[in-house]
Protein backbone atom coordinates (compact mmCIF):
# COMPACT_ATOMS: atom_id res chain seq x y z
CA UNK A 1 0.00 0.00 0.00
CA UNK A 2 3.04 2.20 0.79
CA UNK A 3 4.47 1.40 -2.29
CA UNK A 4 1.78 2.13 -4.68
CA UNK A 5 0.95 5.48 -2.95
CA UNK A 6 4.68 6.50 -3.28
CA UNK A 7 4.15 5.08 -7.16
CA UNK A 8 0.71 6.47 -8.20
CA UNK A 9 0.10 9.05 -5.50
CA UNK A 10 3.08 10.75 -4.99
CA UNK A 11 2.08 14.61 -4.15
CA UNK A 12 5.66 15.62 -3.71
CA UNK A 13 6.59 14.13 -7.60
CA UNK A 14 3.05 15.95 -7.95
CA UNK A 15 4.29 19.10 -7.31
CA UNK A 16 7.19 18.99 -8.81
CA UNK A 17 6.31 17.82 -12.38
CA UNK A 18 3.28 20.26 -12.45
CA UNK A 19 5.09 22.85 -14.60
CA UNK A 20 5.45 20.35 -17.19
CA UNK A 21 2.35 19.09 -17.14
CA UNK A 22 0.77 22.69 -16.72
CA UNK A 23 2.95 23.38 -20.00
CA UNK A 24 1.01 20.46 -21.73
CA UNK A 25 -2.17 21.48 -20.55
CA UNK A 26 -1.81 24.51 -22.57
CA UNK A 27 -0.82 22.48 -25.41
CA UNK A 28 -3.84 20.64 -25.22
CA UNK A 29 -6.44 23.78 -24.61
CA UNK A 30 -5.02 24.99 -27.59
CA UNK A 31 -5.28 22.42 -29.72
CA UNK A 32 -8.90 22.01 -28.43
CA UNK A 33 -10.14 25.38 -29.17
CA UNK A 34 -8.67 24.91 -32.85
CA UNK A 35 -9.93 21.46 -33.73
CA UNK A 36 -13.23 22.05 -31.75
CA UNK A 37 -13.63 25.83 -33.03
CA UNK A 38 -12.60 25.07 -37.08
CA UNK A 39 -14.59 21.86 -36.53
CA UNK A 40 -18.07 23.72 -35.39
CA UNK A 41 -17.70 25.59 -38.31
CA UNK A 42 -15.93 23.16 -40.84
CA UNK A 43 -18.58 20.67 -39.73
CA UNK A 44 -21.98 23.22 -40.27
CA UNK A 45 -20.54 23.66 -43.90
CA UNK A 46 -19.94 20.58 -44.70
CA UNK A 47 -23.81 20.07 -43.26
CA UNK A 48 -25.43 22.62 -46.04
CA UNK A 49 -23.28 20.90 -48.65
CA UNK A 50 -24.54 17.27 -47.87
CA UNK A 51 -28.29 19.54 -47.59
CA UNK A 52 -27.22 20.90 -50.88
CA UNK A 53 -30.51 21.30 -53.64
CA UNK A 54 -27.86 20.27 -56.31
CA UNK A 55 -26.39 16.61 -56.69
CA UNK A 56 -22.85 17.49 -57.41
CA UNK A 57 -22.42 19.46 -54.72
CA UNK A 58 -24.28 16.67 -52.24
CA UNK A 59 -22.80 14.08 -53.42
CA UNK A 60 -19.05 14.97 -52.45
CA UNK A 61 -19.91 16.16 -49.61
CA UNK A 62 -21.58 12.16 -48.43
CA UNK A 63 -18.11 10.79 -49.97
CA UNK A 64 -16.22 13.15 -47.77
CA UNK A 65 -18.27 13.00 -44.77
CA UNK A 66 -18.43 9.02 -44.82
CA UNK A 67 -14.62 8.66 -45.77
CA UNK A 68 -13.77 10.93 -42.57
CA UNK A 69 -15.74 9.17 -40.45
CA UNK A 70 -14.56 5.51 -41.64
CA UNK A 71 -11.02 6.57 -41.58
CA UNK A 72 -9.29 6.17 -37.81
CA UNK A 73 -8.12 9.28 -36.40
CA UNK A 74 -4.77 7.94 -35.68
CA UNK A 75 -4.34 6.51 -39.14
CA UNK A 76 -5.52 9.84 -40.47
CA UNK A 77 -3.25 11.57 -38.30
CA UNK A 78 -0.13 9.70 -39.11
CA UNK A 79 -0.37 9.34 -42.77
CA UNK A 80 -0.97 13.64 -42.46
CA UNK A 81 1.85 13.83 -40.38
CA UNK A 82 4.58 11.56 -42.47
CA UNK A 83 2.80 11.73 -45.58
CA UNK A 84 2.98 15.57 -46.56
CA UNK A 85 6.19 15.70 -46.40
CA UNK A 86 6.83 13.35 -49.01
CA UNK A 87 4.83 15.97 -50.93
CA UNK A 88 7.08 18.72 -50.00
CA UNK A 89 4.77 20.17 -47.52
CA UNK A 90 6.38 20.29 -44.66
CA UNK A 91 3.61 20.27 -41.54
CA UNK A 92 4.84 21.36 -37.83
CA UNK A 93 3.14 18.10 -35.22
CA UNK A 94 0.87 21.05 -34.26
CA UNK A 95 -0.62 21.54 -37.64
CA UNK A 96 -0.71 17.69 -38.76
CA UNK A 97 -2.74 17.24 -35.45
CA UNK A 98 -4.89 20.28 -35.72
CA UNK A 99 -5.60 19.22 -39.52
CA UNK A 100 -6.18 15.45 -38.87
CA UNK A 101 -8.75 15.74 -35.94
CA UNK A 102 -9.66 18.83 -37.37
CA UNK A 103 -11.28 16.64 -40.70
CA UNK A 104 -12.53 14.02 -38.74
CA UNK A 105 -13.98 16.33 -36.48
CA UNK A 106 -15.70 18.20 -39.01
CA UNK A 107 -18.03 15.07 -40.42
CA UNK A 108 -19.05 13.90 -36.96
CA UNK A 109 -20.31 17.53 -36.54
CA UNK A 110 -21.79 17.98 -39.81
CA UNK A 111 -23.80 14.60 -39.19
CA UNK A 112 -25.29 15.74 -35.87
CA UNK A 113 -25.99 19.45 -37.52
CA UNK A 114 -27.63 17.69 -40.27
CA UNK A 115 -29.96 15.76 -38.21
CA UNK A 116 -30.81 18.47 -36.21
CA UNK A 117 -31.47 20.89 -39.03
CA UNK A 118 -33.64 17.91 -40.39
CA UNK A 119 -35.57 17.87 -37.22
CA UNK A 120 -36.78 21.12 -37.80
CA UNK A 121 -40.40 21.42 -39.33
CA UNK A 122 -40.76 22.71 -43.46
CA UNK A 123 -43.32 25.26 -41.77
CA UNK A 124 -40.96 27.35 -40.28
CA UNK A 125 -38.31 27.51 -43.26
CA UNK A 126 -42.11 28.77 -45.11
CA UNK A 127 -42.83 30.89 -42.38
CA UNK A 128 -39.66 32.77 -42.93
CA UNK A 129 -39.46 32.95 -46.45
CA UNK A 130 -42.85 34.00 -46.71
CA UNK A 131 -42.27 36.92 -44.25
CA UNK A 132 -39.35 37.50 -47.13
CA UNK A 133 -36.64 36.50 -45.48
CA UNK A 134 -33.80 35.14 -47.45
CA UNK A 135 -32.77 31.24 -47.43
CA UNK A 136 -29.57 32.25 -45.37
CA UNK A 137 -31.77 33.99 -43.20
CA UNK A 138 -34.31 31.82 -42.69
CA UNK A 139 -31.33 29.13 -41.75
CA UNK A 140 -29.39 31.53 -39.17
CA UNK A 141 -32.31 33.17 -37.21
CA UNK A 142 -34.86 30.58 -37.57
CA UNK A 143 -33.53 26.71 -38.21
CA UNK A 144 -30.38 26.88 -36.95
CA UNK A 145 -30.75 27.78 -33.34
CA UNK A 146 -33.88 25.56 -32.91
CA UNK A 147 -31.47 23.01 -34.38
CA UNK A 148 -28.61 23.72 -32.63
CA UNK A 149 -30.76 23.56 -29.23
CA UNK A 150 -32.26 19.64 -30.51
CA UNK A 151 -28.54 18.64 -31.17
CA UNK A 152 -27.01 19.95 -28.26
CA UNK A 153 -26.33 16.96 -26.28
CA UNK A 154 -25.11 15.22 -28.99
CA UNK A 155 -22.47 18.80 -30.11
CA UNK A 156 -21.08 18.57 -26.33
CA UNK A 157 -21.11 14.73 -25.84
CA UNK A 158 -18.76 15.27 -29.72
CA UNK A 159 -16.81 17.95 -28.01
CA UNK A 160 -15.84 15.17 -25.16
CA UNK A 161 -14.70 12.71 -27.53
CA UNK A 162 -12.72 15.92 -29.34
CA UNK A 163 -10.95 16.76 -25.73
CA UNK A 164 -9.93 12.89 -25.47
CA UNK A 165 -8.72 12.67 -28.86
CA UNK A 166 -6.16 14.90 -28.60
CA UNK A 167 -4.43 12.64 -26.58
CA UNK A 168 -3.20 10.59 -29.63
CA UNK A 169 -1.18 13.75 -30.53
CA UNK A 170 1.82 12.35 -28.11
CA UNK A 171 2.33 9.85 -31.02
CA UNK A 172 3.69 12.68 -33.05
CA UNK A 173 5.58 13.95 -30.14
CA UNK A 174 3.31 16.97 -29.75
CA UNK A 175 3.69 17.87 -26.27
CA UNK A 176 0.07 17.97 -24.69
CA UNK A 177 -1.09 16.71 -21.85
CA UNK A 178 -0.24 13.31 -22.05
CA UNK A 179 2.86 13.73 -23.76
CA UNK A 180 4.05 15.71 -21.11
CA UNK A 181 3.07 13.64 -18.16
CA UNK A 182 4.61 10.38 -19.83
CA UNK A 183 7.44 12.41 -20.28
CA UNK A 184 7.58 13.56 -16.55
CA UNK A 185 7.06 9.37 -15.53
CA UNK A 186 10.44 8.85 -17.32
CA UNK A 187 12.20 11.91 -16.01
CA UNK A 188 10.70 10.75 -12.32
CA UNK A 189 10.81 7.15 -12.28
CA UNK A 190 6.94 7.23 -11.45
CA UNK A 191 3.93 6.84 -12.24
CA UNK A 192 2.06 9.88 -10.79
CA UNK A 193 1.90 12.47 -12.95
CA UNK A 194 -0.15 10.26 -15.04
CA UNK A 195 -2.55 9.75 -12.08
CA UNK A 196 -2.72 13.11 -12.20
CA UNK A 197 -3.16 13.87 -16.07
CA UNK A 198 -5.74 11.35 -15.69
CA UNK A 199 -7.48 13.90 -12.48
CA UNK A 200 -6.75 17.27 -15.41
CA UNK A 201 -8.92 15.07 -17.68
CA UNK A 202 -11.72 13.90 -15.47
CA UNK A 203 -11.97 17.70 -14.11
CA UNK A 204 -12.37 19.05 -17.61
CA UNK A 205 -14.87 16.71 -18.91
CA UNK A 206 -16.77 14.89 -15.69
CA UNK A 207 -19.12 18.58 -15.60
CA UNK A 208 -19.78 17.99 -19.14
CA UNK A 209 -20.49 14.50 -19.29
CA UNK A 210 -22.90 15.60 -16.01
CA UNK A 211 -23.95 18.03 -18.51
CA UNK A 212 -25.21 15.51 -21.24
CA UNK A 213 -26.73 13.58 -19.77
CA UNK A 214 -29.27 16.11 -17.69
CA UNK A 215 -29.96 17.03 -20.89
CA UNK A 216 -30.56 14.01 -22.46
CA UNK A 217 -33.23 13.70 -19.67
CA UNK A 218 -34.49 17.05 -20.45
CA UNK A 219 -34.74 16.25 -23.76
CA UNK A 220 -36.68 12.41 -22.97
CA UNK A 221 -39.41 13.88 -21.34
CA UNK B 1 -64.76 46.46 -59.45
CA UNK B 2 -61.81 48.15 -57.55
CA UNK B 3 -58.45 47.95 -58.44
CA UNK B 4 -57.29 44.48 -58.30
CA UNK B 5 -54.45 43.66 -55.59
CA UNK B 6 -54.36 40.14 -56.44
CA UNK B 7 -54.07 38.25 -59.95
CA UNK B 8 -54.30 34.96 -61.09
CA UNK B 9 -53.74 34.79 -64.87
CA UNK B 10 -53.98 30.97 -65.77
CA UNK B 11 -52.31 29.45 -63.11
CA UNK B 12 -51.21 26.02 -63.86
CA UNK B 13 -49.76 23.56 -61.14
CA UNK B 14 -48.52 19.94 -61.58
CA UNK B 15 -46.64 18.23 -59.24
CA UNK B 16 -45.11 15.48 -61.48
CA UNK B 17 -48.13 14.11 -63.29
CA UNK B 18 -50.87 15.07 -60.83
CA UNK B 19 -52.36 18.36 -62.09
CA UNK B 20 -53.20 19.66 -59.07
CA UNK B 21 -54.16 23.64 -60.33
CA UNK B 22 -55.75 23.89 -63.61
CA UNK B 23 -56.00 27.29 -65.51
CA UNK B 24 -56.82 29.55 -62.33
CA UNK B 25 -58.01 32.45 -63.03
CA UNK B 26 -59.01 35.13 -60.14
CA UNK B 27 -58.72 38.63 -59.68
CA UNK B 28 -59.15 39.91 -55.83
CA UNK B 29 -59.78 43.80 -56.10
CA UNK B 30 -58.55 46.31 -53.13
CA UNK B 31 -60.58 45.63 -49.59
CA UNK B 32 -62.43 42.47 -50.74
CA UNK B 33 -62.59 39.79 -48.88
CA UNK B 34 -62.66 36.74 -51.26
CA UNK B 35 -63.49 33.24 -49.64
CA UNK B 36 -62.68 29.58 -50.77
CA UNK B 37 -64.10 26.84 -50.17
CA UNK B 38 -63.95 23.30 -51.48
CA UNK B 39 -63.25 19.39 -50.49
CA UNK B 40 -59.45 18.62 -49.49
CA UNK B 41 -57.42 17.59 -51.82
CA UNK B 42 -58.96 20.40 -54.16
CA UNK B 43 -56.16 22.43 -54.51
CA UNK B 44 -56.66 25.18 -52.38
CA UNK B 45 -53.45 25.35 -50.15
CA UNK B 46 -51.28 25.10 -53.53
CA UNK B 47 -53.33 28.11 -55.06
CA UNK B 48 -52.45 30.29 -52.03
CA UNK B 49 -48.67 28.86 -51.83
CA UNK B 50 -48.77 29.56 -55.80
CA UNK B 51 -49.10 33.29 -54.85
CA UNK B 52 -46.10 33.95 -53.20
CA UNK B 53 -44.15 31.19 -54.85
CA UNK B 54 -43.65 28.88 -51.64
CA UNK B 55 -44.76 26.62 -54.54
CA UNK B 56 -43.58 27.37 -58.11
CA UNK B 57 -46.51 27.60 -60.58
CA UNK B 58 -45.80 25.68 -63.62
CA UNK B 59 -47.57 28.22 -65.83
CA UNK B 60 -49.70 31.63 -65.32
CA UNK B 61 -49.00 34.44 -63.25
CA UNK B 62 -49.41 35.88 -60.41
CA UNK B 63 -49.95 39.82 -60.14
CA UNK B 64 -49.50 41.69 -56.43
CA UNK B 65 -51.01 45.05 -57.13
CA UNK B 66 -50.24 44.82 -61.19
CA UNK B 67 -46.65 42.96 -60.22
CA UNK B 68 -45.73 39.55 -61.21
CA UNK B 69 -44.20 38.08 -58.74
CA UNK B 70 -43.88 35.21 -61.04
CA UNK B 71 -41.40 36.84 -63.52
CA UNK B 72 -39.48 38.60 -60.64
CA UNK B 73 -35.69 37.65 -59.77
CA UNK B 74 -34.82 35.82 -56.34
CA UNK B 75 -33.58 38.81 -54.87
CA UNK B 76 -37.03 40.57 -55.81
CA UNK B 77 -38.96 37.97 -54.88
CA UNK B 78 -37.69 38.51 -51.23
CA UNK B 79 -39.03 41.77 -51.59
CA UNK B 80 -42.53 41.19 -53.53
CA UNK B 81 -43.06 38.39 -50.33
CA UNK B 82 -43.07 41.65 -48.51
CA UNK B 83 -46.77 42.81 -49.80
CA UNK B 84 -48.36 39.54 -48.95
CA UNK B 85 -48.98 38.15 -45.46
CA UNK B 86 -49.43 34.58 -45.17
CA UNK B 87 -51.14 32.57 -42.23
CA UNK B 88 -50.71 29.08 -41.92
CA UNK B 89 -53.39 26.65 -40.44
CA UNK B 90 -50.35 25.47 -38.09
CA UNK B 91 -49.39 29.17 -37.01
CA UNK B 92 -45.25 28.36 -37.59
CA UNK B 93 -44.60 30.91 -34.92
CA UNK B 94 -40.47 30.49 -34.33
CA UNK B 95 -40.88 28.51 -31.06
CA UNK B 96 -37.46 30.01 -29.79
CA UNK B 97 -38.38 33.65 -29.75
CA UNK B 98 -41.70 35.25 -27.46
CA UNK B 99 -44.17 36.56 -28.73
CA UNK B 100 -42.62 40.18 -29.67
CA UNK B 101 -39.41 38.25 -31.24
CA UNK B 102 -42.15 36.91 -33.73
CA UNK B 103 -43.26 39.39 -34.58
CA UNK B 104 -39.93 41.99 -35.03
CA UNK B 105 -37.70 39.24 -36.91
CA UNK B 106 -38.76 40.25 -40.66
CA UNK B 107 -38.92 44.20 -39.53
CA UNK B 108 -35.65 43.82 -39.18
CA UNK B 109 -33.87 41.42 -40.82
CA UNK B 110 -36.11 41.83 -44.11
CA UNK B 111 -38.02 45.43 -44.17
CA UNK B 112 -34.51 46.75 -42.33
CA UNK B 113 -36.54 48.52 -39.78
CA UNK B 114 -34.25 49.50 -36.40
CA UNK B 115 -35.10 47.60 -33.55
CA UNK B 116 -37.02 50.09 -31.75
CA UNK B 117 -39.17 50.82 -34.68
CA UNK B 118 -39.80 47.28 -34.91
CA UNK B 119 -40.60 46.35 -31.46
CA UNK B 120 -43.19 49.37 -31.11
CA UNK B 121 -44.49 48.63 -34.51
CA UNK B 122 -44.97 44.90 -33.22
CA UNK B 123 -46.33 46.19 -29.98
CA UNK B 124 -48.74 47.86 -31.56
CA UNK B 125 -49.60 44.85 -33.84
CA UNK B 126 -49.78 42.56 -30.73
CA UNK B 127 -52.16 45.12 -29.33
CA UNK B 128 -54.74 44.92 -32.50
CA UNK B 129 -54.94 41.38 -32.19
CA UNK B 130 -55.49 41.76 -28.25
CA UNK B 131 -52.05 40.45 -27.21
CA UNK B 132 -50.39 43.35 -26.23
CA UNK B 133 -50.26 41.40 -22.50
CA UNK B 134 -48.73 38.89 -23.77
CA UNK B 135 -45.87 40.12 -25.86
CA UNK B 136 -43.32 38.49 -23.71
CA UNK B 137 -44.91 35.46 -23.30
CA UNK B 138 -43.44 32.54 -25.82
CA UNK B 139 -45.27 30.16 -28.25
CA UNK B 140 -45.30 26.76 -25.86
CA UNK B 141 -46.93 28.91 -23.36
CA UNK B 142 -49.96 30.09 -25.80
CA UNK B 143 -52.86 28.97 -26.58
CA UNK B 144 -53.90 28.14 -30.29
CA UNK B 145 -55.77 30.83 -30.60
CA UNK B 146 -53.45 33.37 -29.15
CA UNK B 147 -50.64 31.83 -31.36
CA UNK B 148 -52.29 32.35 -33.98
CA UNK B 149 -53.26 36.06 -33.88
CA UNK B 150 -49.54 36.63 -33.06
CA UNK B 151 -48.71 35.07 -36.18
CA UNK B 152 -51.54 37.07 -37.98
CA UNK B 153 -49.76 40.30 -36.00
CA UNK B 154 -46.14 39.14 -37.68
CA UNK B 155 -48.07 39.29 -41.15
CA UNK B 156 -49.73 42.69 -40.57
CA UNK B 157 -46.49 44.27 -39.01
CA UNK B 158 -44.91 44.23 -42.71
CA UNK B 159 -47.50 46.05 -44.02
CA UNK B 160 -49.13 43.69 -46.59
CA UNK B 161 -51.27 44.84 -49.25
CA UNK B 162 -52.74 41.48 -49.00
CA UNK B 163 -53.64 38.86 -46.42
CA UNK B 164 -53.36 34.94 -47.44
CA UNK B 165 -55.39 32.44 -45.21
CA UNK B 166 -54.86 28.80 -45.30
CA UNK B 167 -57.68 27.13 -42.73
CA UNK B 168 -56.17 29.65 -39.92
CA UNK B 169 -58.85 28.05 -37.63
CA UNK B 170 -58.71 24.30 -38.51
CA UNK B 171 -56.56 23.55 -36.06
CA UNK B 172 -57.98 25.42 -33.12
CA UNK B 173 -60.45 24.42 -30.37
CA UNK B 174 -63.97 25.34 -31.19
CA UNK B 175 -63.92 27.54 -28.25
CA UNK B 176 -60.96 29.62 -29.52
CA UNK B 177 -61.91 29.52 -33.02
CA UNK B 178 -64.05 33.42 -32.26
CA UNK B 179 -61.12 35.04 -31.49
CA UNK B 180 -59.47 34.59 -34.47
CA UNK B 181 -62.77 35.04 -36.68
CA UNK B 182 -63.21 38.34 -34.79
CA UNK B 183 -59.31 39.87 -35.61
CA UNK B 184 -60.09 38.62 -39.12
CA UNK B 185 -63.40 40.58 -39.22
CA UNK B 186 -61.48 43.86 -37.81
CA UNK B 187 -59.00 43.69 -40.75
CA UNK B 188 -61.96 43.27 -43.47
CA UNK B 189 -63.59 46.69 -41.72
CA UNK B 190 -60.38 48.18 -42.04
CA UNK B 191 -59.52 48.02 -45.35
CA UNK B 192 -57.07 44.95 -45.97
CA UNK B 193 -57.48 42.56 -49.02
CA UNK B 194 -58.08 39.46 -48.12
CA UNK B 195 -58.06 35.75 -49.75
CA UNK B 196 -59.31 32.91 -47.63
CA UNK B 197 -58.97 29.48 -47.34
CA UNK B 198 -61.85 28.24 -44.60
CA UNK B 199 -65.03 26.03 -43.38
CA UNK B 200 -66.44 28.44 -41.57
CA UNK B 201 -69.71 29.25 -43.19
CA UNK B 202 -70.55 31.59 -40.86
CA UNK B 203 -68.05 34.01 -41.19
CA UNK B 204 -68.04 33.72 -44.89
CA UNK B 205 -71.69 34.76 -44.55
CA UNK B 206 -70.71 37.22 -42.54
CA UNK B 207 -67.81 38.97 -43.88
CA UNK B 208 -66.95 37.77 -47.23
CA UNK B 209 -67.94 39.40 -50.74
CA UNK B 210 -67.11 36.45 -53.05
CA UNK B 211 -67.07 32.76 -52.33
CA UNK B 212 -65.25 30.88 -54.85
CA UNK B 213 -65.95 27.34 -55.05
CA UNK B 214 -62.62 24.99 -55.81
CA UNK B 215 -62.89 21.50 -56.97
CA UNK B 216 -60.39 19.09 -58.75
CA UNK B 217 -58.09 22.16 -59.60
CA UNK B 218 -60.33 24.15 -61.12
CA UNK B 219 -62.87 26.99 -60.02
CA UNK B 220 -66.26 25.35 -60.38
CA UNK B 221 -68.61 28.59 -58.93
CA UNK B 222 -68.06 31.65 -57.45
CA UNK B 223 -70.49 34.47 -56.04
CA UNK B 224 -71.85 36.37 -53.22
CA UNK B 225 -71.57 34.34 -49.95
CA UNK B 226 -75.71 34.13 -50.08
CA UNK B 227 -76.20 32.86 -53.52
CA UNK B 228 -73.13 29.82 -53.68
CA UNK B 229 -75.05 29.06 -49.70
CA UNK B 230 -78.76 28.84 -50.66
CA UNK B 231 -78.83 28.42 -54.49
CA UNK B 232 -75.44 26.74 -55.68
CA UNK B 233 -75.72 26.38 -59.36
CA UNK B 234 -73.45 23.11 -60.19
CA UNK B 235 -74.11 19.87 -58.96
CA UNK B 236 -70.50 19.32 -57.36
CA UNK B 237 -70.92 22.46 -55.23
CA UNK B 238 -74.21 21.58 -53.90
CA UNK B 239 -73.19 18.01 -52.99
CA UNK B 240 -70.35 19.76 -51.29
CA UNK B 241 -72.32 22.04 -48.97
CA UNK B 242 -74.68 19.15 -48.14
CA UNK B 243 -71.60 17.30 -47.07
CA UNK B 244 -69.97 19.82 -45.02
CA UNK B 245 -73.35 20.77 -42.86
CA UNK B 246 -73.95 17.12 -42.52
N1 LIG C 1 -45.50 19.02 -52.56
C1 LIG C 1 -46.40 18.22 -53.15
N2 LIG C 1 -46.01 17.16 -53.89
C2 LIG C 1 -46.91 16.36 -54.50
N3 LIG C 1 -48.24 16.53 -54.40
C3 LIG C 1 -48.70 17.55 -53.68
C4 LIG C 1 -47.82 18.44 -53.00
N4 LIG C 1 -48.57 19.36 -52.36
C5 LIG C 1 -49.85 19.06 -52.61
N5 LIG C 1 -49.96 17.97 -53.41
C6 LIG C 1 -51.19 17.38 -53.90
O1 LIG C 1 -51.95 18.40 -54.50
C7 LIG C 1 -53.32 18.20 -54.27
C8 LIG C 1 -53.92 19.46 -53.70
O2 LIG C 1 -53.39 19.67 -52.41
P1 LIG C 1 -53.76 20.94 -51.55
O3 LIG C 1 -53.48 22.17 -52.33
O4 LIG C 1 -53.09 20.80 -50.25
O5 LIG C 1 -55.34 20.78 -51.38
P2 LIG C 1 -56.30 21.44 -50.31
O6 LIG C 1 -55.59 22.53 -49.61
O7 LIG C 1 -57.47 21.92 -51.12
O8 LIG C 1 -56.71 20.35 -49.38
C9 LIG C 1 -53.45 17.00 -53.36
O9 LIG C 1 -53.77 15.89 -54.17
C10 LIG C 1 -52.08 16.85 -52.79
O10 LIG C 1 -51.80 15.51 -52.53
MG1 LIG D 1 -55.14 22.76 -47.58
Amino acid sequence: MEDFIRLFLNVEVMLRTWPLLKQGLWMTAQLCAVVIGLGLVGGLFLSFLAMAKSRWLRWPAFVVIDVLRAVPPLVLLIFIYSGLPFAGLDISPFAAVAVAFFLNNSAYYAEIYRAGIQSIPAGQTEAARATGLTSAQAMAYVVLPQAVRNVLPDLLSNTVEVVKLTSLASVVSLAELLYSANMARSLTYNSSPLVMAALIYLAFLWPLVRLVSRYQRKLAV
Amino acid sequence: MTRPMLELVGLNKRFGDLTVLHDIHLRVGQGELVFVIGPSGSGKSTMLRCCNRLEEPTSGSVLIDGADITACSPRALNKMRLNLGMVFQGFHLYPHMDAVGNVMLAQVKALGRSKDEARARALEMLDRVGLRHKSDAMPSALSGGQQQRVAIARALALDPKVMLFDEPTSALDPELVGSVLAVMKDLRTSGMTMLVVSHEMGFAREAADRVIFMDGGVIVEEGQPEAIFTNPQAERTRAFLSRVRG
